[in-house]
């Protein structure tokens, strides 16, 4: 008997792990590369401010409150959809707002800025990427959050979109005030 | 006769110089031969970030042109293979290597394989001792003549 329904059960086991394989990918981002950085020290960085280029901002500079570090640039039409609703919704989040300007043309930031719209508390330029790389970042955008003690404590790959302010980065920033009153 | 010398050792240099130029996308100043095959052989197994099916050799994305500009700036300051990789595995994960290291998380992947392959065995094996206590099937005429069936 058993012999006789064993080729149905492995059928229906063949057919279980192949639809959980399809339940996965629509569930997760295939592509995205979990960094290796969360929970670890913010890499050192020490770059030129997009608008005053002659002054830097280093990572020891922005020690003792917690900011969001956005990955962005002129070249990257994802960036553009993020733009409003970070910069839209910042405001009620409760901490900075760093742009890091990553492989860009100065000039083109600017002008991109100046048609999007400028939520940030400072901007970077990372010209020739290197501190793009130090952080990992392989896309853009990207958003890290840094703490207080610069620590990284988490990263959005790709852009935020309200649901994923609401479910995944609030929720970051209320642990941070938790941990550090 | 002279000719046709000389048009086999042209296209001889050209095959030889011609794919020797072409296997480097970027124009690196590679110190000799050696530098540029241990250069080739390291991007291989490093995999790009953006086109994630393309290792870092291949890929003409600008990030892995940037990667790939970092990887020969440390092997110019004298790091060695796994410190090129000890440098991106540090930024981008286990993930930019092709090969997974062995480690608890990665044990699955690894040995599963042989996992199934020796279950596979034990149940034929188990099917084979059973059988070798059954006394040997009559052969019936049908089974002969079977090809008729078909």
């Amino acid at each position: 008997m058993t012999g006789r329904l064993l080729p149905l059960i492995v059928f229906i086991a063949l057919v279980a792990l192949l639809g959980f394989g399809i339940y996965w990918n629509e569930h997760h981002e295939m592509t995205e590369v979990p960094s290796p950085l969360i929970g670890k020290p913010a890499p050192e960085f020490t770059l030129p401010l997009l608008y005053e280029p002659q002054k830097i901002l280093s990572r020891k500079q922005l020690l003792g409150k917690p900011y969001l570090l956005n990955v962005f640039g002129s070249w990257c039409p994802t960036c553009q959809y993020e733009h409003p609703i970070l910069g839209g919704q910042i405001k009620q989040l409760g901490v900075k707002l760093i742009g890091l300007d990553w492989r860009d043309d100065p000039e083109d930031a600017k002008r991109w800025l100046a048609q999007f719209g400028n939520p940030y508390d400072a901007v970077i330029a990372d010209r020739d990427g290197r501190a793009g790389i130090d952080f990992g970042v392989y896309m853009a955008p990207e958003t890290f959050l840094v703490d207080a003690q610069g620590m990284i404590r988490y990263k959005r790959i790709g852009m935020f979109t309200p649901e994923t302010i609401k479910d995944e980065l609030l929720p970051k920033i209320a642990e941070l005030t938790r941990s550090s009153p | 006769m002279k000719r046709t010398l000389a048009t086999i050792v042209v296209i001889t240099l050209l095959a030889a110089f011609g794919t020797h130029r072409a296997y480097a996308i970027d124009p690196l100043e590679f110190k000799d031969r050696a530098e540029e095959v241990r250069f080739q052989h390291l991007t291989k197994q490093l995999r790009c970030l953006v086109c994630q099916n393309q290792d870092l050799a291949d890929s003409e994305a600008d990030l892995a042109k940037e990667l790939r500009q970092q990887v020969f700036t440390m092997m110019q300051s004298g790091k060695s293979d796994d410190e090129i990789k000890q440098y991106l595995v540090a930024r981008y994960n286990d993930f930019v290597l092709y090969d997974p290291p062995l480690k608890p998380g990665t044990w699955l992947l690894w040995f599963a394989p042989f996992a199934l392959v020796l279950a596979g065995a034990l149940v034929v094996l188990g099917i084979l001792r059973r059988r070798a206590h059954l006394p040997p099937a009559p052969i019936e005429l049908a089974e002969i003549n079977s090809e008729e069936d078909w």
